[in-house]
């Protein structure tokens, strides 16, 4: 059986200057009520990992409103002004990664790799800093694994041991996520008392730690 | 002179001729989404999204307040027959691994060699690349969906001054005046719209153009 957890005891496992990683595709997706833990918590210096930043007023967008970010590494941040702004200001550090290799940067840590070649990002400025390596007469660019202290992720239905399903385009980076943090906590919008179908679990209850009631 | 709206549909209607039976397609944001309004009835497409879906319908106006089928710019849509849901690290092994027939991008700028600069204005405009660089690499057909030029000042240079998002992976530059195919000796003009001249094609045009043999003065 899973460890059963308050909104209270969550935002306890979130500390200042933690690498977090949050699931989510804009709104859809987005673990809020965590985030707004966080938020109520004013827990800060937070290294953000998400696909975006999402909007001002919304989930993710929240923490860098709130300005609980030091820094964001994310593929996008045209939605929130406000990231645009404090990056400007020199407030906040944004390291902006093409999503696939953000996905598949994570996907390593989750899956005890050292990194992956991409050709994602050759001849541009992501290659800066970056091993190129020559396969087979095509260029790669060297990422390497990204991984977190905590991880925060939606679902959609949870069972008692933590297996999770999640509806429609709400999997996003949730599903990547749940294997990339030292402690994984999970948003369930429903618990339920018997065991989900083994064939429709989207994340093996393996890799959560905690559930949110 | 073409309205701003008469452009765009000039332009989703030239790119949609372009896509074939059973085509895997990811549309970008803005202008190169309108491309699924003009596809013919009798061909059968499947658009691709980088949030997780296969099989993007329509958008979906009454999905409630916290919607659980969104595309990729966040909108609530419907989902057509044999669609499929997926996370993140699988539509990003659709679009870099090879299996998506087609992408359709805005741009800022491209160049000579098929160089596409369209994730950011340093200093102005730094909305970040999302999955633009991945699609551009991994996508077996690139096709640029944009007007001519921004505001009269040309959009088709020599060489891209902005930041690049991929190099020499445009395969076809649709605008409301042209059609344009990178080649390895340059930018081939392929047809041109009749309401233009060649004169004024090439004049809104930084970049050298070759004239095709068989230019075409049907865009549409």
């Amino acid at each position: 059986m899973k460890k059963f957890i308050s909104i209270l005891e969550a935002g306890k496992l979130i500390h200042d200057g933690d690498t977090i990683m949050i699931g989510g595709f804009l709104r859809c997706g987005s673990p809020e009520k965590v985030i707004d833990e966080i938020i109520n918590n004013k827990i800060g210096n937070l290294t953000l990992i998400a696909n975006d930043t999402s909007f001002p007023e919304y989930d993710r967008g929240k923490l860098i409103t709130n300005k609980l970010v030091k820094k964001a590494i994310v593929g996008h941040i045209g939605t929130n002004p406000e990231t645009g702004i404090q990056m400007h200001a020199g407030e906040l550090e944004v390291e902006l990664v093409p999503l696939g290799t953000l996905a598949e940067r994570i996907r390593c840590a989750g899956a005890g790799l050292g990194g992956f070649l991409t050709p994602t990002g050759v001849n541009t400025v992501v290659e800066k800093g970056k091993a190129i390596i020559d396969v087979e007469g095509r260029k790669y660019l060297l990422e390497k694994p990204l991984k977190a202290n905590v991880a925060i992720i939606y679902a959609t239905k949870a069972d008692p041991y933590g297996n999770l399903f999640l509806d429609g385009t709400t999997r996003n980076f949730n599903q990547v996520m749940a294997t990339a943090a030292d402690v994984v906590i999970a948003e369930p919008d429903e618990i339920c008392d018997e065991p989900l179908n083994p064939a429709e679990i989207t994340i093996p209850g393996i890799f959560i730690d905690y559930l949110v009631k | 002179m073409l309205s701003k709206e008469q452009c765009r549909e000039t332009i989703a209607r030239r790119v949609a001729k372009e896509l074939s039976q059973g085509d895997v397609i990811t549309l970008g944001i803005g202008l190169p989404t309108e491309v699924a309004n003009y596809i013919p009835h009798n061909i059968h497409v499947i658009f691709q999204s980088e949030n997780g879906l296969l099989g993007v319908g329509p958008h979906d106006n009454h999905a409630g307040n916290k919607p659980k089928i969104t595309n990729a710019g966040g909108v609530p849509v419907t989902i057509r027959p044999g669609a499929v849901f997926f996370d993140s690290v699988m539509a990003f092994t659709m679009i870099r691994g090879g299996h998506v027939n087609a992408t359709v991008l805005g741009a800022l700028q491209v160049d000579e060699k098929g160089n596409l600069a369209n994730w950011m204005i340093p200093g102005a405009f730094v909305p970040g690349m999302g999955g633009a660089m991945d699609l551009v690499v991994g996508a077996k057909k690139v096709i640029i969906a944009m007007e001519h030029t921004n505001k009269g000042k040309p959009r088709i240079v020599k060489k891209c001054n902005l930041p690049l998002t991929a190099a020499g992976e445009v395969d076809l530059i649709v605008t409301e005046r042209a059609v344009i195919k990178p080649t390895p000796k340059g930018l081939l003009l392929k047809e041109i719209n009749p309401l233009f001249s060649l004169e004024e094609v090439l004049q809104s045009t930084e970049a050298d153009l070759i004239i095709d043999e068989t230019l075409n003065q049907k865009i549409i």
